[in-house]
């Protein structure tokens, strides 16, 4: 049956997190702004007090998107400084054994805070991954890894600040392309892995985002994430990708839910400010009789409902295992652009209010546009969809 | 709990609505769109689905099954895939049924709904459009005076889906400011129908001007009686049959300019292979889902019968905008082979401007 009722559980996570990100959040959400690289320390020691509560916890299915989206409303950029497995996590769960899945996150509520990380982008090459170049090369029982990542969300809390992990993408086998490419769990302390240096970013200046060299970088042989085995298929398959491309699935759907969160920040400032000035929006009155800022004000939450529609049937078709690659890639398609848009368009309709930084909505405006390139641009995702509805291979459809 | 299964009985109605819009209406709508008339054996057979009069009680002479806006919804997607002229006269009766079948006293329900049960097709229509620049239908211009026994409606329509032949209407008039709804009967006094309306799309369906020059009705065939009847209610479960035929209408443009767009090679290549092209698709296939998502949401609202005025005003915003920027770029795509007749392109095109336009002419 078709419904759209959020369980009891569902609204008391929205609520609570509502309240939590109100109460820790809003408040130190411009200092770090302001104070790049700054560790919110005493924010973070609050959330860790606070785990049992389960309000910071993540998961990737509608009622943990559903809190994300919540404390993106707060702040996207502390949402990252939440301490937890994140992406590193989302990669081990999708291609990792039952092994690998107790080693690596089955500590991760206990002892001090820790954070994991996911290694892909390289300074020679993002949305087309198959052109990494970082190594792995088997030597016994161990792997020796070998390269530069780039843009790693929390690389820093992951391998500097705590006992994390960062998964890093690399290639076994240079020859077999997308075939040769593997993941490797690689823990914090590792001899060989250092973070080199920090962005300076547009917007979600409170996560850090690292650059990590590895020099002959040593790992067990068991910190690969799925099959060690090359297979050298047909260029035009995938199968070696399939690690990665899980993942993303899973992923695409809840940086989807970061952006609605962050677009709902603000359509709710252009909303209430409104109010205050006793505007109100005629939704039922014909459009040729709105004015510009009624049809803007529509336009935006319009754009804001579509984009949550289709985030929560990607994570919807995920928890009926359904494949929803192609649902998951037009959620993240759809929300990275529309959430671009509306804090773009609220910064205008506020005009001074809009670009003062005596408000937040200027820096959800900075804050939104990250929604729209990591985890794969606007444009990967777009292209993802199209392969999938044209049934072309990357061969077909460049 | 949030799912976007339709249940079992909705997936067997789906599939019937699509092999009838693909079995008869994709055969000759062409004609129909040119010649202006729609076989009636057409419309018989898909009166004999009993898509209205499975949603009105046996007491009234229906089948009895449950009225959901979500069905309505799905239903009008398919058909309106078909095409949206036979949709909109196929589903004309509910402009007059729905509103008498969830508003109506249980005098009109006994004395109306058995009519639009009938086992022939038999046109019920509604007028609520009026020919002026600034229509508004929350300030209708057509007016009802109240006297001893009733009213008196006086003012022009336009947009009348089936006049000539319709047997009842609901006319929709102001009485002092507010919102009234009126059963009107053929052949009331003062009820004139007019010429036949020339539009830009939708040409095989025949629509009216209606003019109301003194027309009496007895004041029990004010809708809902004294208490009057939910406006706004109406106006959302037309935007939502409306968002969902918008959504039937765009995935038909969609699917025939992907399928050309993969046909055609220019440079050595299916023109499907640039990424000019299959951008403009992948953002075709992104915007059609999320607003039958939205649609859905709306609908499911009314079937709650929670007030979905923002929900079904935002989807019908965003239809009306959707099905335009799609049935455009399904033009664009084939170019040349787009704008002429000899591919129905340029028909949904056509059709697709309308929507905005529409608002009170389908229901669910």
């Amino acid at each position: 049956m078709i419904d759209f009722e959020l369980t009891p559980e569902q609204q008391e996570g929205i609520k609570s997190a509502h309240e939590a990100v109100k109460e820790l959040i809003r408040p130190v959400s411009r200092y770090y702004d302001e104070h790049e690289h700054e560790s919110p320390q005493e924010l973070i020691d609050q959330i860790w007090r606070k785990r049992s509560e389960g309000i910071f916890n993540m998961g990737m299915d509608i009622t943990s998107a559903l809190r994300i989206e919540e404390l993106c409303w707060g702040d996207a950029g502390l949402f990252l400084c939440i301490p937890g497995p994140s992406l590193g996590g989302a990669a081990v769960f999708a291609s990792g054994t039952k092994e690998q899945l107790q080693r690596f996150l089955g500590s991760f509520n206990e002892g001090k805070p820790k954070w994991g990380a996911m290694a892909i982008t390289e300074p020679g090459c993002g949305s087309d991954t198959s052109a990494i170049t970082a190594t792995a090369t088997r030597d016994g029982d161990e792997w020796v890894l070998n390269g530069e990542k780039i843009f790693v969300t929390m690389g820093k809390r992951a391998l500097e600040d705590s006992d994390g992990f960062v998964v890093v993408w690399a290639t076994v086998d240079k020859s077999a392309g997308r075939a040769g490419m593997k993941s490797f769990v690689v823990p914090a302390g590792t001899p060989g892995m250092r973070v080199e240096k920090l962005e300076k970013k547009l917007g979600i200046k409170a996560s850090d985002t690292a650059t990590i060299i590895f020099d002959n970088c040593r790992i067990p042989f068991e910190n690969i994430l799925g099959s060690p085995e090359v297979k050298k298929v047909d260029k035009s398959e995938t199968k070696g990708f399939k690690g990665a491309m899980a993942t993303f699935d899973a992923t695409r759907p809840i940086v989807a839910a970061m952006a609605i969160g962050v677009g709902r920040a603000a359509l709710d400032f252009v909303k209430e400010t409104l109010e205050k000035e006793d505007i109100k929006i005629r939704y039922s009155t014909p459009r040729q009789k709105l004015t510009v800022l009624e049809r803007d004000i529509i336009e935006m939450e319009a754009n804001h409902k579509a984009a949550k529609l289709l985030t929560l049937r990607a994570l919807w078709m995920m928890s009926q295992l359904q494949p929803n690659n192609l649902e998951a890639s037009m959620a993240k398609a759809k929300a990275g652009l529309a959430v671009t848009k509306i804090t773009q368009k609220a910064v205008e309709l506020m005009g001074p209010l809009g670009y003062s930084r005596k408000y937040l909505l200027e820096k959800w405006m900075r804050d939104a546009k990250i929604n729209d390139i990591f985890e794969g641009t606007g444009q990967i995702n777009m292209l993802i969809v199209a392969r999938r509805i044209l049934n072309y291979s990357r061969d077909q459809l460049k | 709990m949030i799912s976007f299964n339709p249940t079992e009985e909705q997936q067997m109605i789906i599939s019937m609505a699509k092999q009838f819009a693909n079995d008869e209406m994709r055969k000759i709508y062409r004609e129909c769109d040119e010649s202006g008339e729609i076989p009636a054996s057409v419309i018989d057979t898909a009166w004999k689905m009993g898509l209205i009069s499975s949603s009105i009680p046996e007491d009234y002479g229906g089948s009895g099954g449950e009225h959901s806006a979500i069905t309505g919804s799905l239903i009008s997607e398919e058909l309106a895939w078909g095409d949206l002229s036979m949709t909109m006269h196929i589903l004309c009766p509910a402009l007059f049924a729905y509103p008498v079948l969830e508003m109506g006293t249980e005098t009109q329900k006994k004395k109306y709904l058995p009519l639009v049960c009938d086992e022939k097709y038999k046109a019920a229509t509604a007028a609520l459009i009026e020919p002026h620049f600034g229509f508004d239908p929350y300030s209708l211009s057509t007016t009802a005076r109240p006297e001893s026994n009733g009213y008196v409606l006086n003012g022009e329509k336009c947009y009348v889906p089936l006049a000539a032949e319709a047997d009842l209407f609901i006319i929709y008039a102001t009485e002092n400011g507010s919102s009234q709804a009126f059963i009107v009967e053929k052949g009331t006094k003062g009820l004139e129908v007019g010429e036949r309306e020339k539009n830009m799309g939708i040409k095989a369906l025949a629509t009216y001007e209606l003019s109301l020059q003194n027309c009496r009705v007895p004041k029990e065939n004010q809708l809902g009686g004294q208490n009057g009847y939910d406006f706004d209610r109406i106006m959302n479960c037309s935007r939502v049959a409306l968002s969902s035929m918008a959504t039937g209408v765009a995935k038909a443009a969609f699917e025939y300019s992907r399928d050309y767009a993969k046909e055609r090679v220019a440079f050595g290549e299916p023109i499907a292979s640039r990424q000019a092209i299959a951008f403009m698709l992948a953002e075709m296939a992104i915007e059609i889902d999320a607003t039958r998502l939205m649609n859905w949401e709306a609908a499911w609202r009314l079937d709650r019968r929670e007030d979905a005025t923002k929900e079904a005003s935002l989807v019908k915003a965003y239809a009306d905008d959707m099905v335009i920027m799609i049935t455009d770029r399904a033009v664009q795509i084939m170019g040349g082979h787009g704008y002429v007749r000899e591919h129905p392109v340029e028909l949904w095109l056509r059709n697709g401007r309308g929507f905005v336009t529409f608002d009170g002419m389908a229901i669910v």
